[in-house]
């Protein structure tokens, strides 16, 4: 198995050097497209009271009157060194921004997986369980239904109802305004609206995928032998029945990482959570091309992250695809 | 092969047994004849702007409210879904004839190139769409081109990816060996016998992509990077609706939502039951 796992975790490494270059060599391409001079974006109204003198020095700073092979050349050996430039709109190195937002996107990410979960294995398999029922189709219609929202139109919703009409939670941020210190307390509740809705935004597919593969498990035979046996529903459903139907599903799920990406930047963006799928939407409505570049390069990599992940997932759950190596 | 058994009752879809179907046809066609006709027919002016009828509940005389500045919702609406609607389709088209571009070209010529060709949408899939398109927009100005664009670079990979798997299907039948031994093109061979087979995946592929250029629409324009402010697309009015929320005014955003929720959840219907009537083994592959 280890061998197995080995071997594909090499191969897709070979891959995604060369993808990465690709992206990185996209990326600039578009930037020397782009009509928008940095600097002048830079300086905003500034500009125009800004001597060209100051300009020209700004330009020479920041390498852009260097032909683009070499701009592109420099941006790569800074970013094996660990040093992907500076951030314009924010007026600091893009690694520490990174640092010091990526961790509020892991947690509010992972909390939302989680219960995304939890939430979809539970009410898929109720979905399930009393098939066609007014249950079921409640729960497939609002799975529907949910796929067709728009993310941020639900996290509106979600905030005129908890945060203005019943006033339970706080509309967004990540502490109140007028905390100076971070509080774990403060923080939980401040999070537990965002979470919600990238969980609930997330779960459709995998809610009505569990349905649907659930059903088809439940008229296998070895579900009937269970029943046979006299065991116990709930027994039948969540030991014999489910943990056949989940197999694939894992594969699944490192697929569904762009999906998420997209998710958290919608749901950091409306409840300005301070996290790093946020920055991307003010670095590029600042044009801050050094950390949209970085964030972008990070998003990539969180794919192919999650695509390695699946595969090798798949290698260690599936002993038709460790023995024979097929997949 | 009896009733009972699992894969004939898998046989009648489910969707075939509801009246959804008709509903959702019921609901594209009046959003389709709101959109075409009450423009032509209505004599008011969407931008115009009434300070003193500012922030109005849903009432008789403004079914769907008043925005921050006195519009009337329910026109704005319908003016913004045909602006959406439009800038979706123009970008599915886009997508889908580069997609149909480099599918034929990789399932054609085979070889090297199909190996680059399929490279470069593994590429392209792995940046996540969103980003990808907010990082062309950002770089561009955000204007209704930059929105096409962006939806058209980054979606055609799927359309691609269907119509090189059936092309290469299609490669191993008998008439195109005869086409060959016949002494056609390349280029005819695409034309006379690709073609016409690809139409039905082509279709389907288009007729699916137009809500998820709608969606990207309404998203980069809520996140302020899409069309400019002033135009009334669906999601420009979700972000201005946002702004009086916290004051209580649900109505300027609720209603451009449902706006962009009602058409996909038909399409998704009518596409569901065709697929499960014309071919149950598109089911998997057409997942966008």
């Amino acid at each position: 198995m280890t061998r197995a796992l080995a071997r594909m975790a090499a191969w897709r490494l070979a891959f995604t050097v060369p993808l990465l270059l690709v992206v990185t060599l996209g990326m600039f391409a578009l930037a020397k497209a782009s009509p928008f001079d940095p600097v002048r974006q830079y300086l905003g109204d500034r500009a125009v009271v800004t001597s060209p003198e100051v300009m020209a020095q700004i330009r020479e700073n920041w390498g852009l009157d260097r032909p683009v092979a070499e701009q592109y050349v420099t941006w790569l050996g800074n970013l094996v060194q660990g040093d992907l430039g500076d951030s314009r709109s924010m007026h600091r190195p893009v690694v520490e921004v990174i640092g010091e937002r990526l961790g509020w996107t892991l947690l509010a990410v992972s909390c939302a997986l989680v219960l995304m979960l939890a939430a979809s294995l539970v009410v898929g398999a109720l979905a399930a369980w009393r098939r066609d029922s007014w249950l079921d189709r409640l729960i497939t219609g609002t799975a529907y239904a949910n796929e067709a929202a728009p993310v941020f139109w639900i996290a509106l919703i979600v905030i005129w109802l908890f945060a203005v009409q019943l006033q339970w939670l706080p509309p967004g941020g990540l502490t109140d305004p007028a905390a100076t210190t971070l509080q774990a307390g403060d923080v939980l509740r401040h999070m537990i609206l965002p979470v919600a809705v990238l969980a609930f935004s997330q779960s459709s597919w995998l809610l009505l995928y569990v349905r649907e593969s659930l059903i088809t498990t439940l008229r296998e035979d070895f579900v009937l032998g269970a029943r046979a046996r006299g065991l116990r529903e709930r027994t039948v459903i969540v030991r014999h029945a489910l943990r056949s139907a989940l197999l694939p599903f894992i594969t699944l799920l490192g697929a569904r990482i762009p999906e998420l990406v997209t998710g958290a930047i919608l749901v950091e963006t409306v409840f300005s959570w301070p996290g790093v799928a946020s920055a991307s939407v003010q670095a590029a409505l600042a044009a801050d091309f050094p950390l949209l570049a970085a964030l972008t390069l990070l998003a990539t990599l969180a794919v192919v992250a999650g695509n390695l992940l699946a595969d090798s997932a798949y290698v260690i759950a599936d002993p038709r695809v460790r023995v024979l190596g097929v997949s | 092969m009896t009733a009972t058994h699992p894969t004939a009752r898998r046989a009648a879809p489910e969707s075939a047994r509801r009246p959804s179907r008709w509903i959702a046809a019921g609901v594209l066609v009046a959003l389709a004849l709101a959109v075409l006709v009450v423009p032509a027919v209505v004599q008011l002016d969407q931008q115009l702007v009434d300070l003193r009828a500012a922030n109005q509940a849903p009432s008789p005389a403004h079914l769907f409210g008043t925005d921050e500045v006195g519009r009337d919702v329910l026109l704005r609406v319908i003016y913004g879904l045909r602006v959406s609607l439009l800038i979706g389709l123009v970008a599915a088209l886009v997508s889908i004839t580069i997609g149909t571009v480099a599918g034929l070209a990789a399932g054609t010529l085979g070889g090297a190139a199909d190996r680059v060709i399929m490279r470069v949408v593994d590429g392209f899939n792995s940046v996540p769409h969103l980003l990808f398109g907010i990082f062309i927009v950002a770089l561009f100005s955000p204007s209704a081109t930059a929105v096409i664009a962006s939806v058209g670079l980054t979606h055609w990979t799927t359309a691609a990816r269907i119509v090189r798997s059936e092309v290469l299907t299609l490669r191993g039948r008998p008439f195109v060996d005869a086409a060959i031994s016949g002494g056609s093109s390349r280029l005819r061979i695409v034309r006379r016998h690709f073609l016409p087979h690809l139409i039905p995946h082509i279709a389907l592929a288009s007729v699916l992509m137009v809500p998820h250029a709608i969606w990207h629409e309404t998203a980069l324009s809520f996140l302020g990077l899409g069309l400019p402010p002033h135009l009334a697309s669906l999601g420009n009015m979700i972000n201005d609706g946002a702004r009086s929320l916290l004051a209580g005014n649900w109505w300027a955003s609720l209603f451009p939502g449902l706006f962009i929720l009602l058409p996909t959840l038909a399409i998704s219907v009518l596409v569901q039951y065709w697929r499960d009537r014309a071919n149950p083994r598109w089911r998997s592959e057409l997942q966008l």
